[in-house]
């Protein structure tokens, strides 16, 4: 197996190849995607060959650490990356190759068969034009809805998410709302044309915990009503396990572990996802001292060799630290990036 | 209310009331200008070496209540009494003595470390304010307690921002350690910090309290860190206490609907999707204008008439021993 040093692409590609068989064709193929920033300390690796499918009316839970790559992965899919950035691999939407298109071909697709909500609603919304103008405005891009019929169709879509008295919220700015609720009109705007993929951004981190169940239960119900794939991005597992159908683990911009959500949850096999689970504080089993992983993520920039979790992992050998694990199949719908995965 | 066990609070506050006057809406509105009642008539108590934990939605008042009890907002009503000595009517050497006494840890690292002074300044400053020892005993000390919270002795030398989320909050930890505290008030210490570094600082947090016999206490929404940390739990809703009970009566056996609202909204992993319908409706509402009777009515699975006209009051419920106190019409 090639050692990897920063830029031997295709020597990666013929490694993670063998993780494919796992994948099932989807409404969302992404292929190799690797996303790099030119910084004034050189080049900074954010994501890093990275390959996922999702199904139609399936969601997929994103789970990690800050600075592990969810929110970069998903800000390209959207076109939403800054010129900074250079991307390569590939994302099938439907067929079509999200990143060869041009910028006219991607804004019919943004916010219409595709769309995306943020965790900070308060920033994410226009502050000073009203809910309902707003949701308007995704109508009359995508639809060419204007005046009555669009403000009417807005104000269905507040409804929709629970929003009581939809039609004097639709004149309320975003600051009038609570968090809980301006997190609903961005669900709305989302959803206002009926796109077939959701990507939510830790779209419940900023929220109460009762706000925040609040939102997974609308997520479920608007997902059985309309059938559209999520996307979720989170780093509550958690949250994540009370909503998705499959799961991802990236860890320092590269996919460690993927499996069914149930699967994952009771045979995880990558170090950092058993840890990932066992760190977290059990209602069912208290313990006097939690499990913890040690350390904290490495810095990208870094000339990173190896395994990039074998300075935080207890399994480490030195082959972990010489080559880097490719993700492959050890188990139906089951992949792994370790070479220690069944120590 | 009062205090049960036989050991002499360290901390005991009784009917603390903190209230903020607002702006008039508007020049031409008439009248008394608007209050916000963030803190309405809590009474609880600390014992030696207990770590109560205060949890609450945002906008209940839990900050307050913590900023208050280290003396952070001057106009309160009620009284702190610490060590049985009341802080409105201690000298000023008293008060200087008790503040060393109580340490706070704030919520975001980021913000809570004065990004011009090197590691050593931040942790030596408390120690200079509070007169404790020479350049060389501090220098000393810094180093001491750079180690105990688990970092290297050369982040002495080093800056606030060049340490990640949760170094930082262990600088900031060191710093509350340094005049050797009693009781440390944690204000929402874990929400700004990584997963996987929330459970190293919650160890460090418990192996702290058993080393030294500290007293926390720990402000949090999270729920799953307070059943790990807490011996007793006192509940907020909109500036009242709602429920205070032990660990493991208030989450075996809630007492305030409002508690099992927020045991219910814990996510859990590994149980698969979310089922419908058991989540709490609605938001918490505006402490400017709040509801008439129990706050938490128009909320409640539970709600009839009496709710609507009449607070209840904080009192035990017949579960849990006389340990449980619930303010519930219908808490039995």
């Amino acid at each position: 197996m090639p050692t990897w040093s920063s830029g031997e692409f295709a020597e990666i590609a013929d490694m993670t190849s063998q993780a494919k068989p796992s994948l099932k064709p989807g409404l969302l193929a992404v292929e190799d995607l690797s996303i790099a920033f030119k910084t004034e300390k050189g080049t900074l690796l954010a994501v890093d060959q990275v390959s996922y499918q999702i199904e139609a009316g399936k969601t997929l839970g994103m789970v990690g650490e800050s600075g592990c790559g969810k929110s970069t992965t998903a800000l390209a899919l959207m076109g939403l990356l800054p010129s900074s950035a250079s991307v390569s691999g590939q994302a099938h939407f439907f067929g079509e190759q999200l990143f060869a298109q041009t910028q006219a071909q991607w804004r019919r697709v943004r916010g219409n068969r595709m769309a995306m909500i943020f965790q900070e609603p308060m920033t994410a919304l226009n502050p000073v034009i009203q809910i309902g103008e707003q949701i308007s405005e995704t109508l009359f891009l995508h639809q060419g809805l204007t005046g009555k019929v669009a403000m009417d169709r807005a104000i269905e879509m507040l409804d929709e998410v629970g929003i009581a008295s939809a039609r004097t919220r639709a004149a309320a700015y975003p600051h009038q709302l609570s968090g809980g609720m301006r997190q609903r009109a961005m669900i709305a705007m989302a959803l206002a044309c009926r796109p077939q993929l959701l990507i939510a951004d830790e779209p419940t981190t900023a929220l109460d915990v009762t706000i925040q169940a609040q939102i997974v239960e609308l997520m479920l119900e608007l997902q059985d009503r309309i059938g559209m794939s999520i996307q979720f991005i989170s780093h509550n597992l958690g949250v994540v396990s009370e909503l998705a159908d499959n799961i991802v683990v990236m860890y320092a911009g590269r996919i460690v572990e993927r499996a069914p959500a149930a699967l994952l949850f009771s045979q995880a096999r990558h170090p950092y996802s058993v840890g990932l689970i066992q760190t977290l504080p059990n209602l069912k089993h208290r313990q006097a001292q939690l499990p913890v992983i040690p350390g904290g993520m490495p810095h990208l920039g870094s000339a990173l060799q190896g395994c990039r979790f074998a300075d935080r992992c207890q399994r480490v050998v030195t082959q972990c630290r010489e080559q880097v694990p490719a993700l492959i199949s050890i188990g139906p719908e089951h992949d792994v990036a370790c070479f220690r995965a069944d120590a | 209310m009062m205090c049960i066990s036989s050991t002499p609070p360290l901390l005991q506050v009784d009917h603390l009331a903190v209230h903020f006057p607002m702006a008039r809406a508007s020049w031409f509105q008439r009248g008394p200008s608007p209050v916000l009642q963030a803190v309405a008539d809590v009474s609880f108590h600390i014992l030696p070496g207990e770590t109560l934990a205060l949890v609450g939605e945002s906008g209940c008042g839990k900050t307050t209540l913590g900023r208050a009890l280290v003396g952070l907002h001057a106009s309160i009503q009620g009284s702190i009494r610490f060590k049985g000595q009341d802080l409105a009517t201690m000298s000023p050497t008293q008060r200087q003595q008790t503040r060393r006494s109580v340490q706070m840890i704030f919520q975001d690292p980021y913000e809570s470390l004065n990004p011009r002074l090197p590691v050593s300044d931040v942790i030596t400053e408390p120690l200079l304010i509070h007169g404790l020892g020479g350049g060389a005993e501090r220098a000393d000390r810094a180093r001491d307690l750079i180690a105990q919270v688990g970092l290297p002795v050369d982040a002495l030398n080093r800056y606030p921002h060049q340490f990640s989320g949760g170094q930082r909050q262990r600088i900031a930890i060191a710093r509350a350690l340094g005049p050797e505290p009693e009781l440390i008030v944690a204000d929402e210490p874990l929400s700004a910090l990584d997963v996987s570094i929330q459970s190293q600082i919650l160890n460090l947090m418990s192996q702290l309290r058993e080393e030294r016999g500290l007293s926390y206490l720990f402000i949090s929404h999270d729920l799953s860190a307070v059943h790990h940390l807490a011996d007793r739990v006192a509940v907020m809703y909109l500036g009242h206490l709602v429920e205070l009970a032990p660990r493991s009566e208030l989450f075996d056996n809630p007492g305030h609907p409002y508690t099992r609202a927020l045991i219910d909204a814990i996510p859990q992993i590994g149980q698969g999707r979310r089922s419908r319908g058991r989540t709490i409706q609605g938001d918490l509402p505006s402490p400017l204008n709040p509801p008439t009777g129990c706050a938490f009515h128009p909320r409640c699975p539970k709600v009839q008439a009496i709710c609507k006209t009449q607070a209840p009051l904080l009192q035990p419920a017949a579960q849990g021993g006389g340990q449980q106190w619930v303010a519930c019409h219908f808490k039995d």
